[in-house]
């Protein structure tokens, strides 16, 4: 196991290099300049231009920006916003809520994924089965905006079970509606994954030992079935994790939650590239770090992957 | 010698009709999997909606005479559907600007159905072949093809195209299909390279190599028409993908642009009045929807004639 974890950890290091390189290369290397974009269509004023870009470093050579700029991650530093705060104090403002919109729609999404997935490919090709293949369909075919200003409509509007729009980000019961929209499209998929790899086991050998040699059907499907089912699902989840985190720039922006994806989509609007960058930069890092976990999870599930 | 070539490369594709031992005469995975196809409801109904997208968004003018971006403060300010009038400019109703929601809807799907198709074609494109290189040669050419796509691997879809949309100024349809061709051919590349060293140790290849077939016969008279199939499943899937990506972006304020007319625009303006004129904000979002849906179904279809495991 720990020649696991070291061998994993040592891959992560190239991946982390390059893409890291690659956010910064796009920040910096691509046609468009984004402090001259905040004059809009206007012509840059040259002094004030000049002056912006000493602030943000951008007149120094590139190498020497980006040495800076991998200094400042090691060191917690993603760059300043242009009211001058540091992008890291506008991200440990947010985080926590987004940490708790996120793993709230994770929750949601592994225990009803799993659910409907286990059911489904326990009884495939019956009623439940089928009305659970159109409802995932259904779930992946709306875009995330759709459906958040549906469930908006439905449920905070006609409904009135919670306000439309969050009035405070810390209480997590006002959370809810947000998670299930952020959660709703990996739940599709969870589910899904889950019924093929359940239908596609439940013929194996093993399974039918496990009958054969007289186990009740709740430790068959519970310890033999399902921990073998679960593997593609929990690679899935470990970018999942991640993803969601950043993912939640639409659901935060139409349910007003005050989480990093509300912060970004406000850098954005303003078009601040250099808080946008930062953002993307943590971001990016979480989904990394995110999907090393779920991998070292991975190795407890299947020993093949542990030994190998 | 060409018959001997002709029946190395036949062979897998008729594998899986010889099992199914019908007395009917032998097909090749291509023309076996569209005669399941043409039988399938699903893959009907989401080809004619498909078909039906493809000629709105090249022919717009054929479903309405209406000037998407005329808008008419003074009669018009967020009129609500008039249901009887079929076809006409206040069907849908106007949004805040005055303008046909109808003609906006259909004026909408050239943006969506472009991104999406060019996306898919350039993302298959470059995966494929990074793919098949990868995969064909191995050794250092797979290294290396293998840890840059590692490292794309590693930038979510929707927070890298913020970054490189961020900057242009000025965005076209073209500064979208950019990004996301930019961030989106690693999963090809993979899907292809897995395929082409499955396919590649088939005896057939080898049969090949011995007839001394040289490396480009080998790749694309031999390995690609075999190894194809799993690249079009996941194409076909990723397409509606794409074209929901696009719209989130749109809506963001960070993909298309005014004039550009597309659903995810006209969702993110519409939300403002969702509570007085919520018409404004469903038409566009129901056809974004009824697109996507086309698009996934229509994959889902080709993958269950395509993959012989399913059946």
């Amino acid at each position: 196991m720990g020649r696991f974890v070291a061998r994993r950890l040592l891959q992560m290091i190239p991946v982390f290099l390059g893409t890291t390189a690659l956010i910064f290369f796009m920040v910096h290397l691509l046609p468009g300049d984004p402090l001259a974009a905040l004059w809009g269509d206007k012509a840059p004023d040259p002094v004030q231009l000049a002056a912006l870009r000493h602030q943000q470093h951008f007149d120094e050579p590139l190498i020497q920006q980006y040495l800076d700029y991998m200094g400042g991650l090691f060191t917690g530093d993603f760059g300043k916003a242009l009211d001058g705060r540091p992008v890291l104090d506008k991200i440990t403002e947010a985080l926590p809520v987004t940490v708790q919109l996120a793993l709230l729609a994770f929750g949601f999404e592994i225990v009803l994924g799993i659910g409907i997935g286990l059911f489904a490919g326990l009884r495939r090709g019956k009623v439940f089965d089928k009305s659970a293949l159109v409802f995932t369909l259904l779930l992946i075919s709306i875009p995330v905006p759709v459906l958040g200003f549906l469930f908006q409509t439905i449920f905070g509007i006609n409904l009135k079970w919670v306000k439309p729009t969050v009035q405070d980000s810390t209480d997590i019961t006002q959370l809810v509606l947000p998670a299930i929209v952020l959660g709703s499209l990996s739940l599709a998929y969870v589910a899904r994954l889950t019924r093929t790899s359940i239908a596609e086991n439940i013929k194996a050998d093993y399974v039918r030992t496990a009958v054969a040699k007289g186990l009740p059907r709740r430790r068959v499907i519970g310890t033999h079935l399902l921990r073998n089912s679960l593997i593609p699902v929990v690679t899935f989840l470990g970018t999942d994790l991640g993803a969601l985190m950043g993912g939640a720039i639409v659901t935060e922006g139409i349910f007003n939650v005050q989480g990093v994806g509300h912060a970004l989509y406000q850098a954005i609007n303003m078009k601040e590239g250099a808080t946008v960058s930062g953002f993307v930069a943590f971001l990016v890092i979480v989904y990394l770090a995110a999907g090393l976990i779920v991998d070292l999870l991975y190795a407890v599930l299947d020993p093949r992957i542990r030994y190998a | 010698m060409p018959d001997l070539t002709k029946t190395a490369e036949e062979t897998p594709a008729q594998a899986p009709v010889a099992a199914a031992a019908k007395p009917e005469k032998a097909r090749s995975l291509g023309s076996d999997a569209w005669h399941d196809l043409r039988r399938k409801p699903i893959f009907v109904i989401s080809a004619l909606l498909i078909l039906l997208l493809i000629v709105i968004a090249v022919a717009p003018g054929l479903f309405t005479s209406v000037d998407p971006r005329a808008g008419d403060l003074r009669e018009h300010f967020h009129t609500p559907p008039n249901y009887s009038h079929f076809f006409e400019g206040d069907w849908f109703g106007y949004d805040g600007q005055g303008r046909s929601i109808y003609a906006r809807v259909i004026y909408g799907a050239r943006a969506s159905v472009v991104v999406g198709i060019c996306v898919t074609v350039g993302t298959t494109i470059l995966g494929g072949i990074f793919g098949m290189l990868a995969g064909y040669f191995g050794g250092w050419i797979d290294t290396i093809i293998s840890r840059v796509t590692d490292i794309f691997f590693g930038i979510p879809l929707l927070l890298g195209s913020l970054v490189i949309l961020n900057a242009f100024t000025s965005r076209t349809i073209w500064s979208v299909v950019f990004a996301l061709i930019t961030l989106g051919w690693t999963q090809m590349t993979r899907v292809m390279r897995g395929s082409v060293i499955t396919v590649k140790q088939a005896d057939f290849v080898t049969a090949a190599k011995a007839l001394g077939a040289g490396t480009g016969r080998i790749m694309f008279k031999h390995i690609l028409p075999n190894a194809i199939a799993p690249v079009i499943v996941v194409a076909t899937i990723s397409l509606g993908g794409y074209i929901a990506l696009e719209a989130t972006l749109s809506f963001l304020g960070i993909g298309l642009q005014d004039p550009t007319i597309s659903w995810g625009i006209d969702i993110n303006s519409a939300q403002k009045l969702i509570r007085t004129a919520p018409f404004a904000l469903f038409f566009p979002a129901g056809m974004l929807s009824i697109t996507v849906l086309a698009f996934i179904m229509l994959g889902d279809a080709v993958r269950d004639a395509l993959d012989p495991k399913l059946r």
